[in-house]
């Protein structure tokens, strides 16, 4: 009954022995075990208490008068009261109980008194109730065996049954009696002990002695936890002088701190921050943190996390503060590398998607090359199938005017092709693919061409005028082609945006000293050193062409050993001199003027601009692609030079474009002499409004409807046209595309006249018929006239590295029938055929029987020895299929190997060579035969174990003469992938051109044309 | 009767030549081919058709194995197939395969697998289109000559 009092009793032992505004809260801050319990524990800690220094005298101030230290201790003394009267009313209770079980019992006992009373006589002898408390008390057990002694005692008393029976009851009673005084004595003494224990309970302990207990007790927690801890304690008065501290860095004596400010004993950064915090903590009057960076002598660079709050008096005011530090530099400076870790992510992650936006780009960019590459090629495939019908159609019997529509057919179909290479050459410039090629070119011509082929396709009256100053020098170095491209561009448009009056070219040169010129020229250098090369391969090659051509021609016999040895002494000359070539550079300012429309001044910014027109009413008007101007800026600024533009509206524009080009030596231009004549003799010819020493041109309107008339415009015309041709070759280096075209154009007119003497005069009647009668006959003799002279211009042009073979391969070829004559003078002649056919007959045993057949070959005239070598099953059955139809038989070998195996065996007049094949490539084999040529002896890795070797070892035995002789075989590349990259690679590995694949009856022919002396 | 036929075959020939230029399976090099054809080789253009098929089934069974393995694809060797089976398709005037092929060849040459396998399944499905319009085509053609052999030369048939 007592027993859960008691339980209550002990859990309320210790429920806080702390402060009650500490302990207020649900989780308690300080939990502290029952002391005596486990005391061993802290007993074997060793508590440094050192590093606490107090201010005992304040200590006491502070529970005094602080309301903290009030209220503390009039919690502790309230709890002391309230244990002892808990103690207190246990005792009592439990006397309480005892008393009431006291009464229980008397009153028992008078019950039990009562019944016994009454029932007295039915008890005799029989049993009897008996009682548990009775029994408790071992009443019972012996009052039977009294009774028994009683029997015998009353036998023995004789008295027995009445004696007995009272003397019974007598007996009980006063038993009875007996148990009540035992039981109210041992209350008493229960009392008693009770009295006792409240006694010795007032007496245990005092409140002070238990609050000191438990305040050491705490401390020693507080030490045991603290010791290790980086932190500084502390308690600073309302004037923040220390009055107490922990610090867990002992660095100062109690009397070095006590009594005095952080001012007082740091020195240093962060110390009169944390001394300005404490006092606004204190004026504020509620607790802050703060993180506060301190560099003092004392303890070095160290950051710590100050918490200070306030005390507070009874009566609220502020009497000093509690503050607590924390060491956290590791951690700020963990946090601090991290936020720099993070940053530096950051900025990483900000490359990396630029990064991957460039590749994004670069890849597009690519892509998009790629598709221009396949555009380009789509676009020109069937634009080739027109132009090569055309070309077809031209070889058929036609009237004069079917041919004029078609030669206007065929020059656009070029002008087309042209275009689609020009926004080729945009995105080009643009992606910087765009390489220059520097060729040497006369800007006269060039003017004089861009003139002429304007004036070809002019619809309107207009006059053309060119002027080129005398301070242009004769020849200079620049990609002529770009450079036309550019001409070409202004003046139609000018010619569009003109109604009447004049277009016009002004060139002359100017001194401008560009900073930017040196460098470039120097950067120049290499590649025009590089050209250099590959116009000497083809002037030697040139020659050779002359050598036989000459040798065969009885017109020119008499000069022929002169001539030949005199050019061989030349050419050697030649490549001395090209070390010291190309050392100046003259700036050229080209101006192209008109009287037409003009462009207003607001339009002149986006002029410039892709796919822009001064105004959409003039794009309604004129049409265009609004390309042409953007390709010429971005042409003339790739190749270093500016242009700009003056316009005044309904008056006029003037494009100018300055542009820096090398100037060859000065041997090159002694040359000059021959080339002029060779000019002015076609000047002769074609139209004499054309001034062409003096460098100025000019081209009379023609009138419309006059194109098929016979008139003297007419003539010009035509004339020009031809002349055009002229100049290509001139100016190409047998390369550009109307190289071909003009040998196509020489090749149809073979084919149209069985006679070769009427081929000439037949070509001549085309263009002079319109003539007249009279005019015909001197034009015709003035031409063959200027035919021979162009022959031997050629001969001359061929030592400043110019290809004149194309054109003259058609005079060749109507000399050709006079080739038995030409044999028998051919001795001298160094080429390889000539050499061959006369090997024969004073050789016979130095030549292989290849020869022999090759040479039958040759007599048959039309069939020519060609290579195909193609890995692709389906290429080669094309292929051949094509070769056959044109008339060809060709020998096909699958790859770049077999192709060096074939060559040793026998002779081929031309190879196609795929680019990519298995075992070896197109390119190495390429270059494997152009060393063979060159050093008359195949690279060792080709001839291993090779049976042929001997017809090669003996070939290098011929001497000097045999290896120099070797003719350069035109090797054909079959390239897949149109891209100017891959036609470079081509002809840097040594091949003369390249046909895209698939290959097409044109571009077969083309080639078969170009590069097959038939 | 037959000879009729052979009119309607060729009307049907040709529709199906212009569909297949409209819809840019073909190019003009399909004409070339066809030029090609003459009496000395009067089944030249089957004849080139059937090895192109050949060479390309056996070039499209290499490339399906050659990126079966994703780690240890032979980019190299799929771009001499690819430039194989371009070479082949350009000559025979198969265009789409040709495009194909081009942006086959871009994914082998930047490693990627999944754009090849892409590009694989894409070429294998236009090279069966092509085939099966070629054999259509050529089918035609047969009757075509048979019905004309039946019409000028009835001993032939």
């Amino acid at each position: 009954m007592g027993g859960e009092f008691t339980e209550e009793a002990d859990m309320e032992v210790l429920p806080s022995m702390w402060p009650e505004d500490i302990g207020s809260e649900a989780r308690k801050q300080f939990n502290m075990e029952q002391p005596g319990a486990n005391r061993d524990m802290l007993e074997d800690v060793t508590i440094k208490e050192d590093p606490s220094v107090v201010d005992f005298k304040r200590l006491l101030e502070l529970t005094n008068y602080s309301e903290k230290g009030s209220s503390q201790l009039t919690y502790l003394v309230k709890h002391w009261e309230y244990r002892h009267t808990n103690a207190v009313r246990l005792l009592n209770e439990e006397l309480n109980i005892l008393s009431k079980q006291r009464q229980e019992v008397e009153l028992k006992k008078l019950e039990i008194l009562e019944e016994h009373r009454f029932e007295d006589d039915k008890h005799a002898g029989s049993k009897r109730p008996v009682s548990i408390l009775e029994e408790a008390c071992d009443v019972w057990g012996r009052v039977p065996r009294k009774r028994n002694d009683v029997a015998a005692y009353n036998r023995n008393l004789d008295i027995d049954a009445e004696y007995d029976t009272a003397m019974y009851w007598k007996q009980r009673a006063l038993q009875l009696e007996k148990m009540l005084q035992e039981t109210i004595k041992r209350e008493d003494a229960l009392m008693q002990k009770l009295l006792e224990n409240i006694k010795n309970l007032e007496t245990q302990s005092s409140p002070v002695e238990e609050l000191s207990q438990i305040l050491k007790r705490a401390d020693n927690f507080l030490h045991f936890i603290l010791q290790t801890a980086p932190v500084v304690i502390g308690h600073q008065d309302k004037e923040l002088r220390y009055r107490f501290i922990y610090n867990h860095f002992p660095r100062l004596e109690e009397e070095d701190i006590i009594g005095k400010t952080d001012e007082e004993i740091f020195s240093g950064a962060g110390v009169k921050e944390i001394q300005d915090f404490k006092r606004e903590v204190l004026e504020r009057g509620s607790p802050a943190k703060r993180e506060i960076k301190f560099d003092t002598p004392l303890f070095g660079s160290k950051t710590f996390l100050i918490y200070v709050e306030p005390v507070f008096s009874k009566a609220g005011d502020t009497i000093g503060v509690n503050y607590m530090g924390m060491d956290v530099t590791d951690q700020v400076a963990r946090r601090e590398r991290m936020a720099k870790l993070r940053e530096e992510i950051a900025v990483q992650k900000a490359k990396e998607t630029e990064l991957n936006k460039t590749i994004h780009i670069t890849e597009e960019t690519m892509r998009a090359k790629q598709m221009l590459a396949t555009m380009s090629h789509e676009i020109r495939s069937p634009l080739t199938g027109v132009v090569g019908m055309a070309e077809i159609l031209g070889t058929t019997k036609l009237d004069r005017e079917q041919r004029q529509l078609l030669d206007v057919m065929l020059s656009s179909g070029d002008l087309v092709l042209q275009l689609i290479n020009d926004i080729l050459d945009l995105s080009k410039v643009e992606s910087g693919a765009m390489k220059l090629e520097d060729t040497k070119f006369r800007p006269r011509e060039v003017v004089r061409h861009v003139l002429q082929t304007a004036a070809a396709s002019l619809k309107k009256e207009l006059m053309l005028e060119g002027h080129v100053a005398d301070d242009v020098p004769v020849e200079v170095i620049g990609d002529v082609l770009r450079i036309r491209q550019i001409l070409t561009n202004l003046i139609s448009n000018a010619i569009k945006f003109t109604h009447e009056g004049k277009v016009g070219i002004n060139l002359h040169a100017v001194s401008k000293q560009c900073p930017g010129c040196q460098e470039r020229h120097n950067q120049g250098l290499t590649a025009a050193l590089q050209s250099t090369r590959l116009a000497k391969e083809n002037s030697s090659e040139t020659q050779s062409y002359i050598d036989r051509e000459s040798s065969h021609c009885s017109t020119c016999q008499n000069n022929l050993d002169q001539n030949s040895t005199e050019k061989h002494h030349l050419t050697n000359e030649d490549t001395e001199k090209h070390n010291q070539q190309y050392e100046k550079i003259v700036w050229l300012r080209c101006e192209v003027y008109d009287t037409g429309i003009g462009i207003p001044e607001k339009a002149l910014p986006s002029l410039f601009k892709k796919y822009m027109q001064a105004s959409a009413d003039h794009a309604r008007k004129y049409g265009g692609t609004g390309l042409g101007l953007a390709i010429c800026k971005q042409l003339v600024e790739l190749m270093g030079g500016n242009l700009t533009v003056t316009s005044k509206e309904h008056c006029g524009s003037t494009f100018t474009f300055v542009l820096p080009c090398k100037v060859p030596s000065k041997r090159e231009n002694s040359d000059d002499h021959d080339e002029n004549e060779a000019i002015s003799d076609s000047e002769i010819t074609a139209d004499s409004s054309s001034d062409e020493i003096n460098g100025s041109f000019v081209f009379k309107p023609l009138t419309r409807g006059t194109l098929f008339s016979s008139d003297g415009s007419m003539v010009c015309k035509t004339k020009l046209f031809g002349s055009s041709m002229l100049d290509a070759l001139h100016i190409s280096n047998g390369l550009s595309e109307s190289d071909s075209y003009s040998s196509n154009d020489c090749t149809s007119r073979k084919r149209l006249s069985s006679d070769r003497v009427s081929a000439i005069s037949d070509a001549k009647k085309m263009q002079a018929e319109p003539k007249g009668p009279a005019q015909q006959s001197l034009g015709h003799n003035v031409n063959d006239f200027g035919r021979i002279n162009k022959r031997d211009e050629g001969c001359q042009d061929s030592t400043n590295g110019f290809v004149m073979h194309k054109f003259d391969s058609s005079i060749m070829d109507s000399s050709r029938t006079q080739r038995n004559t030409g044999l028998q003078q051919g001795k001298m002649a160094s080429s390889e055929r000539a050499n061959m056919a006369e090997s024969v007959k004073s050789l016979p045993t130095c030549q292989s029987p290849t020869h022999e057949k090759e040479d039958t070959c040759m007599s048959d005239g039309s069939s020519f020895k060609i290579l195909l070598v193609e890995d692709n099953k389906i290429n080669v059955m094309v292929a051949q299929s094509m070769m056959r139809q044109l008339g060809h038989r060709i020998d096909v070998v699958n790859n770049g190997l077999e192709a060096i195996r074939a060559l040793q065996r026998s002779h081929y007049d031309l190879i196609f060579m795929d680019v990519c094949m298995p075992v070896m490539d197109g390119m190495q084999a390429t270059r494997l035969i152009r060393s063979f040529e060159e050093n008359g002896y195949w690279d060792a890795s080709v001839t291993n174990g090779n049976d042929h070797t001997m017809t090669s070892s003996d070939s290098l035995t011929h001497g000097p003469d045999a290896g120099q002789s070797r003719k350069r075989i035109p090797i054909i590349a079959m390239t897949a992938n149109s891209l100017a990259e891959s036609a470079a690679d081509c002809l840097a590995n040594g091949m003369d051109s390249f046909v895209s694949k698939p290959v097409t009856f044109q571009n077969l022919k083309q080639c078969l044309k170009q590069y097959l002396p038939c | 009767m037959l000879g009729l036929g052979a009119a309607r075959l060729e009307a049907d020939m040709n529709r199906l030549m212009a569909l297949l230029f409209h819809q840019g399976v073909l190019d003009e090099q399909f004409m070339q081919l066809q030029q090609l054809q003459d009496e000395s080789s009067p089944n030249f253009v089957s004849e080139v058709i059937s090895i192109y098929f050949r060479e390309s089934e056996k070039l499209l069974k290499n490339l399906r194995s050659l990126l079966a393995d994703r780690e240890c694809t032979d980019y190299t060797k799929i771009g001499i197939h690819l430039n194989q089976l371009m070479g082949s398709s350009s000559s025979i005037g198969a265009k789409r395969v040709r495009t194909v092929c081009l942006a086959f060849r871009a994914a082998s040459e930047h490693s990627n697998w999944s754009g090849c396998l892409r590009l694989l399944e894409v070429l294998e499905h236009e090279y069966c289109y092509l085939k099966t319009k070629l054999h259509e085509l050529f089918q035609m053609e047969q009757h075509r000559v048979m019905a004309a052999g039946a019409r000028y030369h009835p001993a032939l048939s």
